[in-house]
């Protein structure tokens, strides 16, 4: 049995554009793997292959050992899909929809545990087309668990929640990967990613440029940033910036180190300015967040492509 | 076996769905009988010359009106249905899950057929109760068989129609430009006579309506002999069953259109954190 999902070389064209580039990466059963990036960057049509909504251009795509591209109802019968864009029927009543898509599934999660999971009990009765944002986002995600499938993919679970229903949904997919089912995510939420994920894959223009535990990836900025004012009186820094291992961007007089050696980096500045009764105004030492990795990542991207909607026909 | 059961399942869903539209109720069900009561009060029921012979208005109206309500419950609605269900994404969803697409669609086509059944019938029995109308048991199998076979045809043409209109918007005016227009050089809204121009008879009878509402209208005429079957018209109607069904096989999509989907999409996902 291989991992529940296997990735190898992807690759889809559309025309004369490739959205997916040589893409490759597994998740293993119990494991919460994100994909990561700008709208535009591939995650949705690498996500709808694995559904066996797209075909592939090239390179090899196995879920639960099964090449989606020529799976039937019993491949579908073992995967769960939340996606962002797929409507229910308005004129249904939740218990109603969740009652007839369960139906169609060999092992069915009773109507009423999925109404408590997702916390519909109170609309259980409702017509989903009287539902909020927020409350349909979590029908959605019931229907995508009603089968209890073993692998479960999430297209933006939470966009549209609120802050606290936003930790429920999480809470939830937390709760998935520990029934041991794998589940793929894509998100453009970076604390989402970093609070769910085990393993984060960073796409751009659809290529992983970045892989790994969210911890790798921030290492990859290096272990710690630390930033200060210099004193107005401290003329010339030379002395101050020259030992310094990290790299040094300094805007007016903010100066920023990022460091793999924050405890000498640190005691040579602070040592500095001790000596010459300085005060380091502002002075912090903090953790890189996974945003500056991301942004560093997919350059300006992330900014330009916001709020677009994905490019991908 | 379990997929009869879902399939039975699927046409109850199905049917609830209908009957909490209004909107799609009021012009598959009341509509036509609007306007068989309309009729018969405007023209009176004398009888005057009709394709049938010389019957009464509700004679004529009755199986023209009925064969209406057949067509817009299965044409009408299932190409508006499923084009709003595109639309939606309902149609992805259901593919993302293990319910064979032929249970999905033969659903919704059982339910527009019954829902057609229900028209038929509501026509029929006001037409006999409050006009008198023609019925005779030696040709109710004629009924039956044709209202079948007719309405089998505009389901056919009905998801032909979702095929082809890729949204909701343009769903809805091609229902109504195309069967509206047809009713009334089909001998349903008007009666056709010998004075009729040549063209508009041809062009009649190339489409369906026509056939349905003749083949239907003989079953119910009081002057045509039992058993009443008009193999010919039922002949043209399975022409256009199968052409139907071939231009669904073709371009049927469980895909959202491009456009409006992602604009829809667009407007609400909010600015990434």
């Amino acid at each position: 049995m291989g991992p529940a999902v296997a990735v190898s070389e992807l690759v889809k064209d559309y025309g004369a554009v490739r959205a997916v580039d040589g893409v490759s990466f597994e998740v293993e059963r119990g494991e919460v793997f994100a994909l990561l990036g700008p709208n535009g960057a591939g995650k949705s049509t690498i996500v709808e292959i694995l559904e066996g909504h797209r075909t592939r251009t090239a390179g090899t795509a196995l879920v639960l050992d099964t090449d989606p591209a020529s799976a039937g109802a019993s491949f579908r019968d073992r995967i769960g899909i939340v996606l962002q864009s797929s409507g229910i029927d308005p004129e249904l009543t939740v218990r109603e929809a969740i009652d007839f898509y369960g139906a169609a599934y060999s092992r069915p999660v009773p109507t009423g545990e999925l109404i408590e999971l997702v916390e519909l009990d109170e609309k259980a009765d409702a017509r989903i087309s009287t539902l909020s944002g927020g409350q349909k986002r979590r029908i959605d995600m019931a229907l995508g668990l009603v089968g209890d499938p073993d692998v479960v993919f999430l297209d933006e679970p939470t966009t549209g929640f609120d802050p606290v229903a936003r930790r429920r949904g999480w809470e939830l997919v937390e709760r998935l990967a520990s029934e041991q089912r794998a589940v793929l995510l894509t998100t453009h939420y970076l604390d989402e990613a970093e609070t769910l994920a085990d393993r984060v894959a960073v796409l751009a223009k659809g290529r992983i440029v970045a892989e790994g535990t969210p911890a790798e990836l921030r290492a990859r900025a290096g272990s710690a940033l630390i930033r200060f004012t210099v004193p107005d009186r401290a003329e010339p820094v030379a002395d101050l910036l020259a030992p310094i291992s990290g790299d040094i961007v300094g805007r007016d007089r903010q100066v920023e180190i990022t460091t793999d050696a924050p405890t000498a980096d640190l005691a040579h500045l602070t040592g500095w300015a001790a000596q010459r009764g300085f005060e380091l105004e502002g002075l912090t030492v903090s953790t890189p967040s996974l945003e500056d990795v991301y942004l560093s990542l997919v350059g300006d991207d992330g900014d330009t492509a916001a709020g677009e909607g994905d490019s991908e026909p | 076996m379990r997929a009869m059961r879902l399939l039975w399942r699927r046409t109850r869903i199905q049917n609830r769905i209908f009957w909490r539209t209004p909107v799609a109720a009021f012009f598959t069900l009341v509509f036509p009988i609007l306007m068989m009561v309309l009729f018969t009060a405007i023209f009176g029921n004398d009888p005057f010359d009709t394709v049938y012979g010389r019957v009464s208005s509700s004679q004529f109206y009755t199986p023209g009106l009925a064969v209406f309500a057949a067509a817009s419950s299965t044409y009408t609605n299932i190409g508006i249905n499923l084009a709003s269900r595109r639309e939606l994404g309902i149609l992805k969803r259901v593919r993302g899950t293990p319910l064979p697409p032929w249970i999905y669609l033969g659903g919704v086509v059982l339910s527009a057929v019954w829902i057609a059944a229900l028209g038929v019938a509501a026509m029929v029995v006001l037409g006999v109760a409050a006009y008198g109308v023609n019925v005779e048991a030696a040709k109710v199998p004629a009924m039956l068989v044709t209202f079948a076979v007719g309405a089998a045809s505009f389901a056919a043409l009905g998801l032909a129609l979702s095929s082809v209109a890729r949204s909701v918007n343009m769903a809805v005016p091609i229902a109504n430009a195309t069967l509206l227009p047809l009713a009334f050089i089909s001998n349903i809204f008007v009666p056709f006579g010998t004075d009729t121009p040549a063209w508009l008879d041809l062009l009649g009878n190339i489409f369906p309506l026509k056939h349905f509402g003749l083949a239907f209208g003989e079953a119910m005429n009081p002057f045509s002999d039992a058993p009443a079957f008009e193999w010919h018209r039922l002949g043209v109607l399975l022409i256009w069953l199968a052409a139907g069904a071939a231009v669904a096989a073709w371009r049927f999509s469980w895909e959202p259109p491009v456009i409006a989907g992602r604009s829809s999409r667009r407007r609400r996902r909010p600015v990434p954190a």
